[in-house]
């Protein structure tokens, strides 16, 4: 019973605040509101034993996304009005809760007829454990038994970046993202911009380190590093580099490429995309990690700070 | 029932109140948000199966849990573009209408 | 031994988690954003402080024990950075005469 009450408190409390940022007037309050349900959802996660996925809620999830919408709905607060009229009347609100209803108690029917015993591939990946001379199932998982989907994953974030440099007005083609920040250089956000980030960037790096053996990896560790730039951003301390940059691009692919290059060795020396000799495999997936870390922590800094907004040349 | 059989009632009522904001909400950044909260569903409904095949030792099935931070990661991506390209819309019409006829803006100067 | 540092744990804990409840209650009672911060920076570090001292006997060494005590001190730099911002935000938007925030 008591038991039930641990998983019951935050469930309550994640649905009221999923209720409240759909309900909600303003956009600012709903996005204020993902903020606070996001980092409970993490609670959720640590519960159902996934503590490698709480770190990534807490940090993408909860975080990048939050501070994405929060500074969005600021950025378009004056036009709330205006979007408000085209709210529609009750008997769509009452269509849509019906198929909602339905599709939510459809799952729940679900969640409760499932298969006994649960079907699962967590004996397969304990027994091959071994062989990639990594210790946390989820890295193996992630680096190895489906390296092609992490591959991708990166290309993805690098697609989303390419996106949103895409969005640039012409006279901004080339030139830096996102506004330039002006923050008082003796204020609060200075200050903490200035203390903070040789903190952030030691404990980003230690969550991608640990992540061989415990909960961690280089998606959370990278996201703590550009959090740490974007708070240098954000404090007007720094600038987002010009995108016409050879050096920015270069880094860019650098993680990406070093991964297909580790996938196509692959082919010649086990006879697959992607495949480790088995004495290989540790060094092969280090050479992946340190190459992709830096990349995507740099990749993750540029899709926050927006599309290109000014010329190379402003300040 | 078990606690974590909660957690799979979350993950449903989660998608419910998403969809119903997806499809009410008429400002966009509501909609993103929304989407948002489907794709919590979903991801919490995968990771109470990885927790159901979990063994003693591993806590849950590794597998699905590595997809999920993979899921995660890409859900992010998209949230980024696709509040990128309202930032845009909003910048160089000055509304967020997705409405096939936007009303025209009552205030030219904003 | 064990007995005292259990009797700790159970201490601590509880009267962190009657700073945190303190702190909350503030949060939803007090009339502004000033008075309401100063309810949640101050309740919630000393409820987070206690809570991380009733822990440190069940940590699984020095190093997690270091881990636990950093993880108060960053919560504190940040609540306090926040804490200041959000003042900050609040004076402004009180000198141009908007109401004050719900």
């Amino acid at each position: 019973m008591i038991v039930d009450a641990f998983y019951a408190a935050p469930a309550v409390l994640i649905l009221a605040l999923a209720v409240y940022t759909t309900v909600v007037r303003g956009t600012f309050a709903a996005s204020v509101g993902f903020l606070a349900y996001g980092l409970l959802l993490t609670i959720t996660w640590v519960q159902l034993h996934a503590v490698d996925v709480a770190l990534t809620e807490a940090a993408i999830g909860a975080g990048l996304t939050s501070l994405l919408l929060v500074r969005a709905s600021h950025r378009l607060r004056e036009s709330e009005a205006a979007i408000r009229a085209e709210t529609p009347g009750l008997p769509l609100k009452l269509a849509a809760g019906l198929v909602a209803g339905i599709v939510g108690g459809g799952i729940a029917l679900a969640v409760l007829t499932l298969p006994e015993p649960a079907p699962t591939l967590a004996p397969q990946v304990a027994a091959n454990l071994a062989a990639t001379g990594v210790g946390n199932p989820i890295t193996a998982v992630l680096m190895a038994f489906r390296a092609m989907d992490t591959m991708l994953e990166a290309i993805v974030v690098l697609l989303a970046l390419v996106g949103v440099w895409s969005l640039a007005p012409d006279r901004a083609w080339g030139g830096r993202q996102g506004p330039r920040y002006n923050a008082d250089p003796d204020g609060i956000l200075a200050f903490i911009a200035r203390v903070l980030p040789p903190i952030g960037i030691v404990v980003g790096i230690y969550i991608f380190w640990i992540g061989a053996d415990h909960p961690g990896g280089k998606f959370q560790g990278a996201t703590v590093v550009a959090a740490m730039w974007l708070l240098a951003m954000l404090a007007g301390l720094t600038d987002a580099p010009p995108i016409r940059r050879r050096w920015v691009r270069a880094l860019l692919v650098a993680g990406p490429l070093a991964f297909v290059a580790v996938g196509i060795v692959g082919v010649y020396a086990a006879g697959t995309f992607l495949g480790y000799p088995p004495d290989a495999a540790k060094a092969l997936i280090l050479v992946i990690e340190f190459a992709l870390m830096p990349s995507l922590a740099f990749t993750l800094g540029l899709v926050m700070a927006g599309a290109p907004e000014r010329p190379e040349e402003a300040a | 029932m078990t606690g974590t059989t909660l957690v799979g009632l979350l993950a449903a009522a989660l998608v419910a109140v998403g969809l119903y904001g997806f499809l009410v909400n008429p400002q966009p950044l509501r909609k993103l948000i929304a989407f948002n909260l489907v794709g919590n569903g979903v991801f919490l409904l995968f990771g109470f199966i990885a927790e159901r095949g979990g063994l003693p030792g591993i806590g849950g099935d590794p597998v699905p849990q590595a997809l999920l931070i993979t899921g995660i990661v890409v859900a992010f991506a998209a949230t980024a573009l696709a509040v990128t390209l309202l930032l845009r819309l909003h910048e160089s019409t000055g509304s967020t209408s997705l409405a096939d006829e936007a009303p025209s803006p009552k205030d030219p100067a904003a | 031994m064990s007995f005292a540092l259990d009797l700790l744990t159970y201490v601590a804990v509880a009267a962190g988690a009657f700073f945190y409840l303190a702190g909350t209650i503030g949060l939803l009672r007090f009339p502004d954003t000033l008075t309401r911060l100063h309810a949640l920076t101050k309740a919630d570090n000393l409820g987070l402080g206690l809570i991380v001292l009733g822990l440190l006997p069940h940590a699984g060494g020095v190093a997690d024990a270091l881990k636990l005590v950093a993880i108060w001190l960053l919560v504190m730099l940040s609540s306090a950075d926040a804490g200041q911002l959000i003042a900050r935000a609040a004076r402004r938007a009180m000198r141009r005469g908007e109401p004050p925030a719900p």
